[in-house]
């Protein structure tokens, strides 16, 4: 029914929750691998702020496997073999990251995978055919707008530092 | 359990080990490894029917953080350990990977020859042209004019060219692909693992702490606009006149792989051995 790129079908209920489930579960992956660069980084308020996303994250993740109610969605998700070739639409960009990035840039990459996210489950709406799948997409396509708002919110607690954010006082050799 | 039944059991997921992956953020190496895994999924390998094979560098560190058989071997030697391996275990799917300093400066005479042996293996080498992990001293494919503390005034010299290499040398697949399209350098790496003999995959993947302008490729590349050829001389044609950002299979050749016939040794080791008792 529904089939944007590198995503599976999603003909029944059942589908539609696990590829929810997998799309918050892929993004604190994401969260947690971005908080473990920035531990090696040294970049403790990153480190921080990551692990509060993917915190965030989970959160949604347990809540969506709780509206599944009876169906197992890890499971369901695992035979979808959800975003096997395709990106997860939450997940920040790798290649994004900066070792001295900033809370701006964090939630500036959080503020894009939410907007993928909001934008894939419009997308699910507009496809579906059954009312009941169309009725649960609904609600997740308000679940992410409020997840954009928030993190637009939350951006406007950090402005956008100056250009010269990323020079290092003790550069890498190479580029002094 | 088949190989079909594994196809519908593996996720990439399944093909990661616990290790944390340790590169700098936004680095393209991660989203190498993400298509590594994504490709072995993809193929539905077992995983324990995979070997990943790596020699020293910054890229050298994947096969720590798959779960797949690993070796990580000596600086540029990687292509003789993955040659030794696949003659005689043949069975095996063999992966290396490498840099551009492991790869063609200190492994440069190892590709060529696995190059013209055309062993059924997969060589993917991911590019930042650069010596990462030594702090940022110019490589092989290093632009002449990268002036830094460390090459003052830049190299002077012209950047080593390895897909006209490799075709030259014999490669029987050369490819290009780009770090930040994991999906579609996932897609060439499942090509590559099925071609028949020496695959080459060089994969563009800057490196955001010594190179930041690398930053920058994703606004230069683009899909090869015509398809792979079988024929080396177009081949040769196109890889030496494009702009080096140029993404896609390029070539693909059909010459026959080799493969030595393996059987039991013919020389019984403990006589061998005697003559270097002391």
């Amino acid at each position: 029914m529904t089939k944007a790129p590198g995503t599976p079908k999603i003909s029944s209920l059942a589908d539609l929750f696990a590829v929810a489930y997998q799309i918050e579960a892929d993004a604190v992956d994401r969260y947690d691998l971005l908080a473990d660069q920035m531990e090696t980084h040294n970049n403790p308020e990153l480190v921080s702020l990551f692990r509060d996303l993917a915190r965030a994250e989970g959160i949604h993740r347990d809540e969506i496997r709780r509206l599944a109610g009876d169906i197992d969605v890890v499971a369901h998700a695992r035979r979808l073999a959800a975003w096997g070739t395709g990106e997860s639409p939450e997940q920040a960009d790798l290649s994004g990251a900066h070792y001295m990035m900033t809370p701006w840039h964090a939630l500036k990459l959080a503020l894009a995978g939410e907007e993928r996210a909001l934008a894939f489950f419009v997308s699910v709406v507009g496809a579906a055919k059954d009312p009941a799948i169309k009725r649960m997409a609904e609600e997740f396509v308000e679940e992410e707008a409020e997840h954009v708002n928030l993190v637009q919110r939350l951006l406007r607690r950090y402005p956008e530092p100056p250009a010269s954010w990323p020079n290092d006082p003790d550069p890498p050799v190479a580029l002094e | 359990m088949s190989t079909v039944d594994m196809r519908l059991a593996c996720k990439p997921a399944d093909y990661r080990s616990d290790v944390k992956a340790i590169w700098c953020p936004g680095c393209g190496d991660y989203h190498v490894l993400m298509s590594f895994t994504r490709a072995f999924a993809e193929l539905g390998l077992p995983p324990e029917d995979i070997v990943v094979v790596s020699g020293i560098g910054c890229s050298s560190r994947i096969p720590a953080y798959t779960n797949c058989y690993g070796f990580h071997g000596v600086h540029g030697r990687s292509l003789a350990l993955a040659a030794g391996l696949k003659v005689t275990r043949p069975e095996l799917t063999v992966v290396v990977a490498s840099g551009d300093g492991d790869g063609y400066s200190i492994g440069g005479n190892h590709f060529l020859h696995a190059c013209r042996r055309n062993i059924d293996m997969t060589y993917v080498v991911m590019d930042n042209r650069v010596y990462g992990m030594t702090k940022g001293q110019p490589s092989p494919t290093t632009e002449p004019e990268f002036d830094t503390a460390l090459s003052p005034g830049g190299t002077g010299l012209r950047p080593f060219h390895p897909l006209v290499i490799a075709l030259a040398s014999g490669a029987n697949f050369i490819a290009r692909c780009f770090s930040g399209e994991p999906n579609e350098t996932a897609s060439v790496l499942v090509e590559a693992i099925r071609h028949p003999g020496f695959s080459f995959v060089e994969i563009l993947s800057p490196c955001v702490t010594f190179r930041p302008d690398e930053r920058a490729w994703k606004n230069l590349v683009h899909p090869a606009p015509v398809a792979a050829t079988s024929d080396p001389a177009k081949a040769a044609r196109r890889i030496m006149t494009d702009d080096g950002f140029n993404i896609g299979i390029l070539y693909r050749g059909d010459r026959r792989p080799f493969q030595p016939a393996v059987g039991p040794p013919s020389v019984d080791m403990s006589e061998l051995e005697k003559d270097f008792e002391l």
